[in-house]
Parts: structure tokens; C-alpha cells; sequence
């Protein structure tokens, strides 16, 4: 019997330099970064106050803090992709080999999808939705660190493909038969599927959690007319999660049982069916593209609403609007693959719901145009997003419109006019949105704004350097470029690609800017700090607390009695102006314990991962029965609360009162 | 003024809306939480119900659902499922009314019919396989051993999750935690029953034909 299943020296690609030096790289990266913490001391502190915490808002901050670094390995991936196009024209071949070349662009779709958007949307959520609740937590506060545990497992195993291995060349769909053992006998496929389904499970959990969170645990008095927008998109989006993750697992598992015990669902014979599978896929794959963007539109609703001064335009339309799109997400799946040939009644119905998605989404842009009309728009950093996303998105949105019709989705499928339709409306419908709100509720977390001109240029960078990356995509995907090519024959396409590559380029400058801003901000703390915990006018709850808010959120539970909660106690309390202030009592408040389960959890799914993937069957097995001690240790703990004294809240709450009168 | 909506005014200030009341009890907000899990896996199965009813007829010249299932052996599985279910709401009474020994003996009985439940699905399994009819040998029989088999290690975890329970009765009593756990065991043995209920009518009933 072998001890290490397929694992052996022959895995680690020492033959390829730029694999070796990316790993090496990364590996160094982690290893400064681990001896910088361990010889500064910072062990204990991370480990009590970070990685064991429950608390909802450093997991948030932890979430956000996994997708930056994805989103820097995401986008060295199509930098280097737009780079080989740029050069393999005619009979060069570039400097990727095509097995390099096929690992790279299916690793950029997944990381971005699962492991950059995802952890974005999943951290804001995290991080806002139970302060603008007005609660102390989540409603299972443990369940949610063990969330965050299992999707930083997938992500650890998706880079460790990296240097172990390989990752799938299939594309970040991974479509049979393609995927199957027979055509795909490496473990890149493996590496693809067990991440999913680890990381999955975590963002199955944090659905739960949310729609759990949102329909049962608000303040007092919120009822759901007045719960800000970006809980009910918070909402919509967890719900389409319930419902969605759950048809992924099963399509993975279906491939799994396929590659690892010869099960015939999407196999070429013996009655497997493969377009079972992109079907499955998609049925989970275009709620996923609501689950990203809905999200973000409550981002956008509250910024546009926050830096206009004004509330927001059509608080009713715009929740009905997300339901609407909530529910129409699941009736357009195939929109996907009209090439796959069903019937033209088929087609027309699923082209026709694709097509009516479009309404909802122009009523948001529309409530978000008259919400700043007419309003003092203040143009900081987060507007200055919201309103470049508008721009761009409407064009986005449109060419989905045009793909939406079946007769020139059939010119267009798999062209680079398609990869420059889904670019155009995820990066400014998801990534513009999560800096957005990343520079909104910064002063909120950590106690000081972003700087500013950085922040304008990182905006400038990447509004300039998406529009010249992504719109010469449309003219070669009209030209007939097919994606993920490699190389190509055709010389007309190569001055477009030079352009493509030199937009890649100014985001580059973009994403530079981005890390000084946060270097810059650091530095300059002092003067930048919000001792008001107001920083931005702000109308929702999150913002009448502490920046950064004590672990028990709010001294005591808010009471809510109208929409936009902090605009009104802010009016009422000017209209109370000198009648004398009323002594506060303040009684102890229970928070959830720290807890190492998520750790543990996310160890013992790492080492399982790692053994199925490589078919080391103990070690699986050890992976499996660990998690399984560990949740029975946790079971049986005694306490899982701890208790803050009456007096430690009162005397934090002097402390701020002190620094707002300064 | 209408006497009616005056009433109603004065009703609607004496309690707040449901919507307003804020967080409830922590086992209704638990037992909630559970809910939604049990809605996701039960769209996991809708989905292993769809490729079966995919690929029922994709038997690639090997032996077909007429010729494999065993009406009487999945008769007597459905009755001791079903049975399981009725002494597992006999055990949350047993828990509502605080009595221990009770408890046990409802779990006992509760397990012992899950187990049997089981036994029986693994020996028509190993029926199955003895005969050629394996996973491997068509697409029908991979969603079949899929969809059924992901309901049985269903019915195995809820058999762990039973023990694991009785044994924190034993060391802890009827905490709160524990009985909210318990009020979670029950339901999700009950919605395992209604998985099953459609899986014997999908599968079963319906595959006599096929």
C-alpha cells in the first residue's frame, strides 16, 4: 500500500520557473510574515483577539483581509494572461506553454468568484449587517467563525496547488466531459473541486446564519419597512444562497462521485448526461452573479443616500426591486448555454426572463440617480465609485441585454465579447462596490478614515484602466476571438490586445495606489482619526456607536421608531438641545465566548482536503474523524457566554463621551 | 370616526407588530436557523431528484428499477422510518414533560427502527451489487445509489447525532443548550421522512414501471 496515495516529488513542477518563483515567492511571503508576528510577539494577541474571535465584525475584517490578498493573486493571474496575448501572435508562442496557460485562466476565474468576490460581499455583510441591525452578533455567532474557517481552507488549497500539483485546466466551470478522470486524469480537477466544497459549506453556513440573523434578531422597533436597504439586499442575497450553494454541492459531488468511484452521471457512455451538469451549474451559477451584485447595490444605496444628505429615493421600489430580481435569478439560468441546443420556445422563454431582469436593475439606477439629485452630494472617495459604477454598469448591462437574445448569443458565445460583458458588470457591480464600501466603513472598524488622494487616484486608475483593458474585448469578441486562446493566428487581433494589456496596466497603477492609500492612512492615523464615530453624517445605526465599536456593539439595545434609525435620534436630540441630559444605566451585557472550533475546523478540512485530493485514504480519514472530536469536544463545553460588567460598559462610554466633547 | 379602526389604533399601540418586537427566545431563533438548514438540504435532494429523474431511464442495457427493487423489503424500511418518526415526537414529549427515563427509551426505540431502516437498505444494496448492479454499471444506477444512498447517510448521521445527544442528557441533564439540540434532532428526523416519502414514490412506485 502506498502511504502517500499520488503524492510524490514528481508533483512539485520543479521544471517550471515561473511556477517556482511564484511559489517560492508566495511561500517566503508567508514565512516573513509568520517570523515578523512570532518574533514581534504578536502570537498571543492574534490568536485571543483574531483567530479565535466570534465577534462579528473582526470576522468581517478577516474576510475582507482574505479577499485583498486573493484579488492580488487573482489579478497577477490576468496579468499574466494579458500579457501572453499580448506577445503570441502568429507563430510566437509567448512564455506560457499551454498547460500553464489553461491552469492559469480557470484559477483566475475561481480565486475571483470564490475567493475574492465571495470573502468582499461575505465580509461587508459581516461587518455592517448586525451593526445597522442594531444587535450585539450574528444569531450563531461560533457557526460564523467556523464559516470564515472553511472558506480560508479552500482558499489555502487552492494555493497550494501552486506548488503542489497542479490546478484544472478545465476553466473555472469545469465542464464534463472535459473534467472527467478520462480527459482530465491529473489532481487539478481535484484541487478545484474539494476547495469548492469546503469553502462552499462555510458560505452555506454564513447564509443560514445571515437569514437567520436579518428575519429573526433585529433592534427593537425595527420592523423590516425600516431596515436599511443593505440588510434587505444583505437578505435577498443569503436567501439566494440558501437556496443556491446547496444545487453546487450536489453538481461537485456529482463530478466527484464520477472521478473517484467511475459513477456515470456525465460520462460519455453508459447514459451519462453532461449537460446535466451545466445545467446544475448554472441553476447555482446565475443566483451566484445576485448573490455578488445584490449586495452590492445596498452598498451603493447607502452611500448615495449617506453623501447626499437625503434619504433615499423610493425605500419601497428599491426593496421590491431586490426581491423581484431575488426571485427572477433563479428563471434564467440558461441564458448561459443557448447553445446548447433545447427548443426555441426553451430560448425564447429563458431570453425573454433574461431580458426582464433588466427592469428591476433600471429602477435601482434610477432611485439612485434621484436619490443624489436634488441632494448636496458631498464627491468623497465612495461616491466617486458609486457613480463611476453607474456609468459603467448600464453599459454592462446592456450588452447583457443583446446576449440575452439567442440568435447573437449563438455569433457570440465563448467570444471575448462575452468575458468583457461579465468583466463589465461584476467589476463595477462587485468590486467597485466593495471598495465602496471598503473606504465607507473603514473609520467604522478601525477609528480613521482612508486618505483621500490616494484614494481619487486608486478611483481614476481603475475607472480609466477597466474602460482601455475591457472595451477593445467587444471589437475582437465581434472579430471572432474565442476566450482562452493561448496564442492566435489572426495579426489584426494583436493591436487591440496591446491596448487590452496596457489597461491591465494602469489598474496595476490603480491597486499600487490602493496599498499606499492604506500605508498612508496607517501612518497618518492620528490626523485622520473619527473620534465622533460619525464620520460621514451617516443615517443607519452603525454609525450612532463607537468607532471602532466595543465587542458588545451598543452600550444599550437601540430602540428603533422610523427608516434611516440615527438620522432621526440625531434630529431629536438637536430639538432636546439644552434640556439637561438624563443619566444613562447601563446593565451587563452576555457576549458568545471565543472559541478555537474554527480553527480547529478549518485545520482538520485542510488535512482532509489535502488527503482526498491526493487519495492518501488515512490521512483523509483522520481529517474527517478529527472535525468530527472536535465538534463533540465543543458540544460539551459548559459556558458559551461571557458576562461584560455594567461598570466596564459605563466607563467606555464616559471615555467617548469625553473624546467627542474634545 | 369608525369605531372599528379607533379600536384598532388603540390595539396596535398596546402591542407592537411582530416585525418590531425584536430578538425572540434563543430556541426559537435556534430552532429557526435549523429550518433553513433543513431548506437547503432539502434542495440538495431536489437536485439528486432531478439527475435521477434524468438519467431513470439511461440503464445503458443493464437492469432497470422493475427488475432490481423489492417492493416488500422497501415496505417494511418505510414503515420502520416512519414508525421512528412517530416515537421520536413520542420522545420531545417525553423532553417537554422532563422525563429522563422516558426519554431513553423513546431514543432507544427510535434508533433501534432507524438501524433496522438501515440494515435493510444496505442488504438491498449489497443485493444489488451481488448481482452486477453496480454504481458503475449505468447512469440510472449512479443516480439511484446517489439519491438513495445520500438519504441513508442522512438516516447514519441522524443515528450518531441520536447517541451523541442521549449521552448529553446522561452528563448534562436537560440544559437548555441540550434541549434546544434535541428540538433540532427531531427536526430533522422528521423532514428525513419526508425526503423519503418522495423518494419511495420517485423511486419506488414509480420505478415498478420503468
Amino acid at each position: 500500500m502506498n502511504l502517500l496515495g499520488k503524492l510524490s516529488w514528481n508533483a512539485v513542477p520543479f521544471d517550471q520557473p515561473i511556477v517556482m518563483g511564484a511559489s517560492g515567492g508566495m511561500i517566503l511571503g508567508i514565512v516573513l510574515v509568520l517570523a515578523w508576528v512570532t518574533l514581534k510577539g504578536y502570537v498571543p494577541y492574534l490568536w485571543r483577539e483574531w483567530i479565535t474571535s466570534v465577534d462579528h465584525k473582526r470576522i468581517g475584517v478577516m474576510y475582507l483581509v482574505l479577499a485583498m490578498l486573493m484579488l492580488l493573486r487573482g489579478f497577477s493571474d490576468a496579468i499574466m494572461m494579458r500579457g501572453q496575448q499580448a506577445v503570441a501572435a502568429g507563430g510566437a508562442q509567448g512564455y506560457l506553454p499551454p498547460e500553464h496557460f489553461d491552469q492559469i485562466f480557470s484559477a483566475h476565474g475561481t480565486i475571483m468568484i470564490f475567493f475574492v468576490a465571495m470573502p468582499l460581499v461575505i465580509g461587508l455583510m459581516n461587518f455592517a449587517v448586525p451593526l445597522q441591525l442594531g444587535i450585539r452578533d450574528m444569531a450563531f455567532p461560533t457557526l460564523n467563525s467556523v464559516s470564515l474557517g472553511l472558506t480560508a481552507s479552500g482558499i489555502l488549497l487552492t494555493n497550494v496547488s501552486l506548488f503542489v500539483g497542479e490546478f484544472a485546466k478545465t476553466g473555472w466551470v469545469a465542464y464534463p466531459p472535459l473534467s472527467e478522470l478520462q480527459f482530465s486524469p491529473g489532481v487539478g480537477v481535484d484541487y478545484y473541486l474539494w476547495s469548492l466544497q469546503i469553502s462552499g459549506l462555510g458560505t452555506l453556513l454564513t447564509g443560514i446564519n445571515f437569514v437567520t440573523t436579518i428575519l429573526k434578531t433585529r433592534a427593537l422597533g425595527m420592523s423590516y419597512t425600516r431596515m436599511p436597504v443593505f440588510c434587505w439586499t444583505a437578505l435577498a442575497s443569503n436567501l439566494l444562497i440558501v437556496a443556491a450553494f446547496p444545487v453546487l454541492t450536489a453538481a461537485l459531488a456529482m463530478l466527484l462521485l464520477d472521478r473517484y468511484f467511475g459513477f456515470h452521471f456525465f460520462s460519455v457512455d453508459a447514459g451519462g448526461n453532461a449537460m446535466m451538469y451545466v445545467n446544475l451549474f448554472w441553476v447555482w451559477g446565475h443566483p451566484e452573479v445576485y448573490i455578488l451584485v445584490l449586495p452590492a447595490f445596498g452598498i451603493y444605496s447607502e452611500v448615495s443616500a449617506t453623501f447626499s444628505g437625503k434619504p433615499l429615493f423610493g425605500y419601497r421600489s428599491m426593496v421590491a426591486a431586490t426581491m423581484v430580481i431575488c426571485l427572477l435569478a433563479f428563471t434564467v439560468w440558461l441564458h448561459h448555454f443557448f447553445t446548447m441546443g433545447a427548443s426555441a420556445n426553451v430560448n425564447a422563454f429563458f431570453a425573454v426572463a433574461s431580458m426582464m431582469i433588466a427592469v428591476p436593475t433600471g429602477v435601482k439606477i434610477f432611485n439612485w440617480l434621484f436619490t443624489m439629485y436634488g441632494g448636496r452630494v458631498r464627491f468623497a472617495v465612495p461616491v466617486l465609485w458609486t457613480i463611476g459604477f453607474m456609468v459603467t454598469f448600464v453599459l454592462g448591462g446592456l450588452t447583457g441585454v443583446l446576449l440575452a437574445v439567442p440568435p447573437v448569443d449563438w455569433q457570440m458565445h465563448n467570444s471575448v465579447f462575452l468575458v468583457a460583458h461579465f468583466h463589465h458588470v461584476i467589476i463595477p457591480g462587485v468590486v467597485f462596490a466593495a471598495f465602496a464600501g471598503y473606504t465607507y466603513w473603514f473609520p467604522k472598524a478601525f477609528g480613521f478614515k482612508l486618505e483621500e488622494s490616494w484614494g481619487r487616484r486608486a478611483f481614476w486608475c481603475w475607472f480609466i484602466g477597466f474602460h482601455v483593458a475591457f472595451m477593445p474585448l467587444y471589437v475582437l469578441g465581434l472579430m471572432g476571438m474565442t476566450r482562452r486562446l493561448q496564442h492566435y493566428d489572426v495579426l489584426a487581433w494583436r493591436p487591440w490586445l496591446l491596448v487590452a494589456a496596457a489597461g491591465v496596466a494602469i489598474i496595476f497603477a490603480g491597486v499600487v495606489c490602493q496599498i499606499v492609500q492604506l500605508v498612508v492612512s496607517i501612518r497618518g492615523r492620528e490626523a485622520l482619526r473619527d473620534v465622533t464615530g460619525d464620520p460621514w453624517n451617516g443615517r443607519t445605526l452603525e454609525w450612532s456607536t463607537a468607532s471602532p465599536p466595543p465587542a458588545w456593539n451598543f452600550a444599550l439595545p437601540p430602540h428603533v421608531a422610523e427608516r434611516d434609525a440615527y438620522w432621526a435620534m440625531k434630529r431629536l436630540a438637536r430639538a432636546k438641545q439644552g434640556e439637561p441630559a438624563q443619566a444613562r444605566e447601563y446593565s451587563a451585557i452576555e457576549l458568545p465566548k471565543s472559541s478555537a472550533i474554527g480553527f480547529v475546523t478549518a485545520f482538520f478540512a485542510v488535512v482532509g482536503g489535502f488527503a482526498l485530493i491526493w487519495h492518501i485514504w488515512w490521512m483523509a480519514a483522520f481529517g474527517v474523524f478529527g472535525a468530527f472530536v472536535a465538534l463533540i469536544v465543543f458540544a460539551f463545553r459548559d459556558e458559551d457566554e461571557v458576562e461584560i460588567p455594567a461598570a466596564r460598559i459605563a466607563q467606555f462610554e464616559r471615555a467617548r463621551k469625553a473624546e467627542v466633547a474634545l | 370616526m369608525n369605531i372599528a379602526v379607533a379600536i384598532d389604533d388603540v390595539r396596535r399601540e398596546a402591542a407592537p407588530a411582530e416585525s418590531e418586537a425584536g430578538p425572540p427566545p434563543k430556541r426559537i431563533v435556534v430552532a429557526y436557523g435549523f429550518w433553513i438548514f433543513l431548506l437547503s438540504d432539502i434542495v440538495m435532494f431536489s437536485a439528486l431528484f432531478a439527475a435521477y429523474a434524468v438519467l431513470a431511464r439511461a440503464t445503458a442495457g443493464g437492469p432497470g428499477g422493475a427488475a432490481l427493487f423489492n417492493q416488500t423489503s422497501v415496505a417494511i424500511e418505510t414503515a420502520c422510518l416512519l414508525a421512528s418518526s412517530y416515537t421520536c415526537g413520542l420522545m420531545s414529549l417525553s423532553i417537554s414533560a422532563r422525563r429522563r427515563g422516558s426519554t431513553y427509551l423513546f431514543a432507544l426505540v427510535t434508533f433501534v427502527l432507524g438501524a433496522a431502516f438501515l440494515a435493510l437498505e444496505l442488504r438491498e444494496f449489497a443485493g444489488m451489487i451481488a448481482i452486477g448492479a453496480t454504481p458503475q454499471r449505468s447512469a440510472f444506477l449512479s443516480a439511484f445509489f446517489t439519491l438513495v444512498g445520500c438519504h441513508g447517510l442522512h438516516v447514519t448521521a441522524g443515528l450518531i447525532w441520536l447517541v451523541v445527544m442521549m449521552a448529553q442528557v446522561a452528563i448534562k441533564g436537560l440544559r437548555p443548550n441540550v434541549e434546544r439540540r434535541l428540538i433540532c434532532f427531531s427536526l430533522f428526523w422528521h423532514a428525513l421522512d419526508i425526503v423519503w416519502v418522495w423518494l419511495f414514490t420517485v423511486v419506488y412506485l414509480m420505478g415498478v414501471n420503468a
